[in-house]
């Protein structure tokens, strides 16, 4: 098992004849997806030929659905298109839609969320500006590097890209069961809730690290919602603790967020939610490996 | 998320263009000048601080003045006022107004609901948080859906909601209308109006407005560049900007360059803590060379932070994801080769990840006698700091 992600998820490409949407469609077939095609309304009917591979090219994500059951798409379409990509990927009932696109405005993220939401969340979003999720040794959506570590008993999700990469190699010696990137941007699809809960229930995965980071108060809900509902082990990390203040929201976005966002803040109520977090990557993969060593021993 | 403030003045500008009324308003960078607009405005004018921070009235920066003569003082105690860490450089101008009654309005980004927020009281004038924490009640708070927006009906419930008497409705509501159509059209995060004033004569009015726009937008906003402060700019963020860098610039001693947002912020933490064993160095910037750095990109990125005097050694940190380390490895040695005997601080490298053997050969063969290579990032922040505090 693992979570969103496995060995029978078809994947299409909304973007696979742009430069970023070829590469990394490269990358993933090389590591072992299962690619059953592109999406390109202008180059529908034609076909590309990437790692190997011959892939269709559709005019639409329901096309595509239709032609190859597909069950996944991730896309690479610039900013100034994602929105209407991402509102084609939900029209079509596309179970997850997963958005590499970075630097989409927020006024189109919140519109797409909200469209997503008046469909009954028929489509799951992971993203937008998020490096996408792996379950090693199964399937790759996205731009996570393969090549980092293999399947094993730990899930990670995390705001920050790197902190993924440097998270998984780290902890390169046990392995992940699934490891996601959510995205940092102020309105994102998935959340650190939503995987926390998935890999509760994914009897592959026996520890959990949570990476989070300066601003919103995602971090604080996910803290919540582990002293609730989650019974396996979560370590965390949280990055900023010396970044600069950010440019304030003015008066009103304080409020809004109650004072959360700062990284001691978010530490704190991790703690106080009985979770171990680490002052560097590091110490985090440390606390990790000494958890899971008690469970083996159990 | 990058997003810009705008002066108050700029706000003025962008709510009259969009049909939400404001006082006559001109801007002054000297005495003389806003002795000039109190004339042509003529009658009671006010002078107020342009600085992007709350509490200008209470640090003085808000001045009345009766005559030109008064706004030519007025002007002149003001400009050059230190508020909050803010130099005050214009101020502006305003026409003068008989105040019945103040009220408050926002509409904003709600990131933990995703979705939009709009907020309104009939108990303007107070500072937004005490009342928000003092009378929570007084505040309505009323959501909005990004894609219905807020129509003359919403408007109108929001302005119930806030408690705003019967017979205002009908004048509170299209304001609120074309508040939403600035928020929605110019892509904005906040847009804030407090006082939203009633003056005696009737009129409703948006005495002072916050706006912050989203930059991710400015693709569709071909005026949002003019409305950046240029004029504030660190002039070594200036030349990142030029170079698409994502840079900022801090107190320390240690630079840092790394890849990823949330990588190079941890590292700033890791170097923060090394520091504390070397004489309290700290990080010297914020640099996110990005996900895909070239060397072209790591080369310019090391420009930028050799640049900074305040710099006296350097930490590059690369975990290569989709970034291959021999790519970083080259921008570094071309850098180094192009700065020839400008470059004098030492640079500690730690490389990991995609392609890390070449990258780890390329440094070494290239041996640069400032160059030194370690394996962790933990260990490279500690020689990092030893490096900066020598």
């Amino acid at each position: 098992m693992s979570i969103f992600l496995d060995e029978s998820s078809k994947i299409i490409v909304q973007g696979l004849t742009g430069s970023e949407g070829t590469k990394h469609a490269g990358r993933m077939l090389a590591s072992g997806s299962q690619i059953v095609g592109g999406v390109n309304p202008r180059k529908a009917g034609t076909t590309v030929e990437i790692e190997g591979h011959t892939l269709p090219i559709f005019g639409s994500v329901a096309d595509a659905m239709n032609a190859t059951g597909a069950t996944v798409s991730v896309i690479f379409v610039p900013p100034a298109f994602a929105k209407d990509a991402v509102l084609e990927a939900i029209d079509a009932a596309i179970p997850l839609a997963i958005v590499i696109t970075e630097g989409i405005p927020i006024h189109d993220s919140a519109e797409f969320w909200a469209h997503a939401s008046a469909k009954g969340n028929i489509t799951q979003i992971i993203g937008p500006n998020c490096p996408g999720i792996i379950s090693p040794g199964k399937s790759n959506a996205g731009i996570i590097p393969a090549s980092i570590t293999e399947a094993g008993p730990i899930g990670l999700v995390s705001k920050s890209g790197t902190l993924t990469y440097q998270m998984m190699f780290e902890l390169r010696d046990l392995g992940f069961s699934t490891a996601i990137g959510i995205g940092g941007d102020p309105i994102i699809g998935t959340t650190h809730i939503d995987a926390l809960e998935a890999f509760e229930a994914d009897p592959e995965t026996k520890a959990i690290v949570m990476i989070g980071e300066i601003g919103g108060d995602a971090e604080e809900r996910a803290a919540a919602y582990i002293q609730e509902h989650v019974t396996k082990p979560v370590v965390a990390y949280v990055a900023g603790f010396t970044a600069p203040e950010g440019k304030t929201m003015g008066h009103a976005g304080a409020i809004v967020s109650d004072g959360a966002g700062t990284a001691q803040g978010k530490k704190e109520a991790l703690e106080a939610a009985g979770v171990r977090v680490g002052k560097t990557p590091s110490e985090t993969a440390s606390l990790l490996r000494e958890i899971y060593a008690t469970l083996e021993n159990a | 998320m990058s997003s810009v403030d705008l002066f108050e003045y700029q706000a003025r500008d962008l709510f009259e263009s969009y049909g939400v009324p404001v006082l006559a308003g001109i801007t002054a960078d000297t005495p003389e000048e806003a002795r000039a607009a109190a004339i042509k405005l003529g009658g009671i004018v006010v002078v107020k601080a342009q600085v992007k921070v709350g509490g200008r009235g209470k640090a003085g920066g808000v001045k009345v003045a009766k005559s030109p003569d008064e706004a030519f003082e007025a002007a002149e105690a003001i400009l050059g006022l230190d508020i909050k860490g803010h130099v005050v450089k214009r101020v502006m101008v305003a026409a003068g107004a008989r105040i019945a009654q103040e009220f408050y309005f926002s509409v904003l980004l709600d990131r933990s609901n995703r979705s939009f927020l709009s907020m309104a009281s009939v108990e303007g004038g107070m500072e937004i948080e005490i009342l928000a924490v003092e009378k929570p009640e007084a505040l309505a708070r009323v959501e909005v859906d990004p894609i219905a927006g807020i129509d003359h009906d919403k408007a109108l419930d929001i302005a119930r909601q806030a408690g705003f008497p019967d017979e205002l409705l009908e004048k509170i509501a299209p304001v609120i209308g074309r508040l939403w159509a600035v928020f929605k059209e110019e892509d904005a995060t906040l847009v804030e109006v407090n006082p939203l004033v009633l003056t005696e004569t009737g009129e409703i009015i948006a005495l002072d407005g916050k706006v912050t726009l989203d930059e991710n937008a400015g693709f569709r906003h071909d005026n949002h560049h003019a409305l950046e402060d240029a004029g504030d700019v660190d002039p070594l963020e200036a030349k990142a900007k030029a170079n698409d860098l994502n840079y900022v610039k801090l107190d320390g001693q240690v630079g840092i360059i790394g890849n990823g947002a949330g990588l190079v912020m941890s590292t700033l933490d890791v170097v923060s803590y090394a520091g504390e064993k070397h004489g309290g160095v700290r990080p010297a910037n914020f640099l996110d060379i990005g996900g895909g750095a070239s060397a072209e990109v790591m080369a310019a990125g090391l420009d930028v932070i050799l640049g900074d005097p305040q710099v006296k050694s350097v930490f590059v940190n690369v975990f290569g994801g989709i970034t291959s380390c021999d790519a970083v490895a080259n921008g570094i040695v071309g850098a180094l080769a192009k700065l020839g005997d400008a470059a004098t601080k030492p640079l500690v490298v730690r490389l990991d990840g995609n392609n890390v053997v070449e990258g780890r050969q390329i440094l070494e063969d290239a041996a640069h006698p400032l160059v030194t290579v370690v394996d962790t990032m933990d260990e490279a922040a500690d020689k990092a700091a030893e490096l900066a505090n020598a």
